[in-house]
């Protein structure tokens, strides 16, 4: 029963994946993305890390992934013409491609003989989740936490940077045009 | 019990559910038009059956016999996906919400909820997060400038208060030691109620809540006097339908979780017999629902709609401050308690 669903989110996360790089408009890609991100967190759910399978869907199909969706609307990106092939990804791409293959094939085959749970003999309370987070490890969570930080702090001194640079004429009518819209709402 | 009837027992409990459900979104929508009418001096519908009580079904035919509109340039495969996506999360996340204790029934004892898991309360979070997908694609697949602001302005709205929302829940949470709706309720027993402790974490929810459901006075993506109907401007007939149900279903379980998370779910005083004692928790339950739902209406019937940047500005500028200052007090308490 486990092993059926695990084996049917497994495909479809895969189908997702390639029809993400196949499809031509950006938004069906992202939806594809996210469809990926809901299977995956199925296959959390059955290997028994609930919290994780929640917070995936919770993080990535619910906050990045919309932000993705976003940005793509607000661009109004249309459909993109598929990209010239190139030889050098035929050559070089492929044998990548049939190696890794080969190793992820032989990870699978190495863990065999080792001892195994069965899907669903095992569960992650949220509880033990958090406890190695904020306890055993502390001191990586935080300095990832720094890490973004920094991410955010270099995204806001790019923006600002962008914003002191002259404007042109038009580009600050219509920077004062939504104020005055604000004001005439009042 | 035996795998088929296991299966067999769930099956009846989501029907029973849906059905339960699907009345209770008619005749909220009636009892808002009454209620507002009564505000606004007016009487409301009076005249499909009595008191206007059929008026639900009168509007359900009329929702299947309109035209099914399609407008030219719409992203058709989009288009049809977001009301259905809309409707199913709302539909997804009544699955954890527990009406009440255990209850015997034909001699099968069974739970009041479809399902009862370990994450419960993050499940409904998910599935809120993921909400904004139905506004969202349904803006941006009519192909229509009034959709695609309206949509632009929910799912920020959306995303905004969301993080508010999650954060005032966080309180509660650290208090009870778990993430089960059933265990959170449990940890409210005898009147420990957690809207008391809790009580700033009550009022953000209830803001964010609010915004959540895209209701008044957050109601900016479907503000009819600038953008027509917002995000679903160009839908007609069923699918408006949809997303008609879907935002009184969020309703009804944004206030089912206020009940289960701050006012103590289905605890109260028990007296009399004992089958008395099996029907008072699922009514008190019921009772702080709808007063819930009640609050909405009033809510409706009272105040005007924010302007969109001062809404912005309340969701980061306010509420997110005060909901993390909440969880550090709470944290500090429930660490030296």
């Amino acid at each position: 029963m486990q092993l059926t669903l695990f084996l049917i989110f497994a495909v479809l996360a895969v189908a997702g994946a390639i029809n993400l790089l196949i499809q031509r408009h950006p938004i069906y890609s992202a939806l594809s993305l996210v469809a990926v991100m809901f299977a995956l967190a199925v296959e959390y759910l059955i290997l028994g890390a609930e919290f994780i399978a929640f917070i995936q869907v919770i993080v990535y199909a619910g906050a990045i992934m919309v932000l993705f969706v976003f940005v793509i609307m607000v661009l109004n990106a249309g459909e993109v013409a598929p990209a010239p092939k190139s030889r050098v990804a035929a050559w070089i791409g492929l044998p990548v491609l049939a190696l890794f293959a080969i190793l992820v094939i032989g990870q699978v085959y190495g863990a065999f003989g080792a001892t195994q749970l069965g899907l669903g003999e095992y569960l992650v309370q949220t509880g033990p989740v958090g406890n190695s987070l904020f306890h055993d490890f502390l001191l990586p969570f935080e300095v990832t936490s720094v890490l973004f930080l920094v991410g955010v702090l270099g995204a806001v001194v790019l923006a600002a940077r962008q914003d002191k640079a002259p404007k042109p004429a038009i580009a600050q009518a219509e920077a004062e045009e939504p104020k005055a819209m604000a004001a005439g709402q009042r | 019990m035996s795998t088929v009837a296991f299966f067999v027992l769930s099956l009846v409990k989501c029907l029973i559910v849906l059905f339960i459900l699907l009345t209770a979104v008619a005749y909220i929508q009636l009892a808002e038009r009454k209620i507002v009418g009564r505000m606004q001096s007016r009487v409301g519908p009076t005249r499909v059956g009595p008191f206007g009580l059929l008026q639900p079904a009168a509007d359900a035919v009329k929702f299947i016999l309109k035209e099914d509109v399609t407008p030219d340039g719409a992203h058709k495969f989009l288009y049809i996906l977001a009301p259905i996506l809309a409707v199913v999360l709302a539909l997804l996340s009544i699955t954890v919400i527990p009406i009440g204790g255990t209850v015997t029934v034909f001699g099968i004892q069974t739970a009041l909820q479809l399902t009862d898991i370990n994450v419960g309360l993050l499940l409904i979070l998910g599935v809120t997060s993921l909400g904004v997908y139905g506004v969202v694609l349904a803006g941006w697949s009519s192909n229509s400038k009034y959709s695609l602001l309206g949509a632009l302005r929910g799912g920020s709205q959306m995303i905004s208060y969301e993080l508010a929302l999650g954060l005032a829940l966080i309180g509660p949470i650290m208090l009870a030691g778990t993430l089960s709706l059933r265990g959170i309720v449990e940890a409210q027993a005898h009147l420990h109620w957690f809207i008391v402790p809790e009580i700033v974490a009550f009022f953000i929810y209830l803001t964010a809540a609010f915004a959540e459901t895209n209701r008044i006075p957050f109601d900016l993506p479907e503000a009819e006097g600038e953008l027509g109907a917002g995000y679903h401007t160009e839908y007609s007939a069923m699918k408006f339908a949809m997303f008609f149900l879907a935002e009184y279903v969020n309703m009804i379980t944004v206030s089912c979780v206020a009940t289960l998370v701050f006012l103590g779910g289905w605890m109260g005083p028990l007296f009399g017999p004992t089958w008395l004692h099996m029907v008072l928790p699922t009514v008190y339950f019921i009772v702080k629902v709808c007063f819930f739902l009640f609050l909405y209406i009033w809510v409706r019937g009272t105040l005007p709609r924010f302007r969109y940047d001062q809404l912005m500005a309340f969701g980061w500028k306010v509420l997110v401050p005060l909901a993390l200052a909440n969880v550090m007090v709470t944290s500090l308490v429930v660490a030296l308690r």
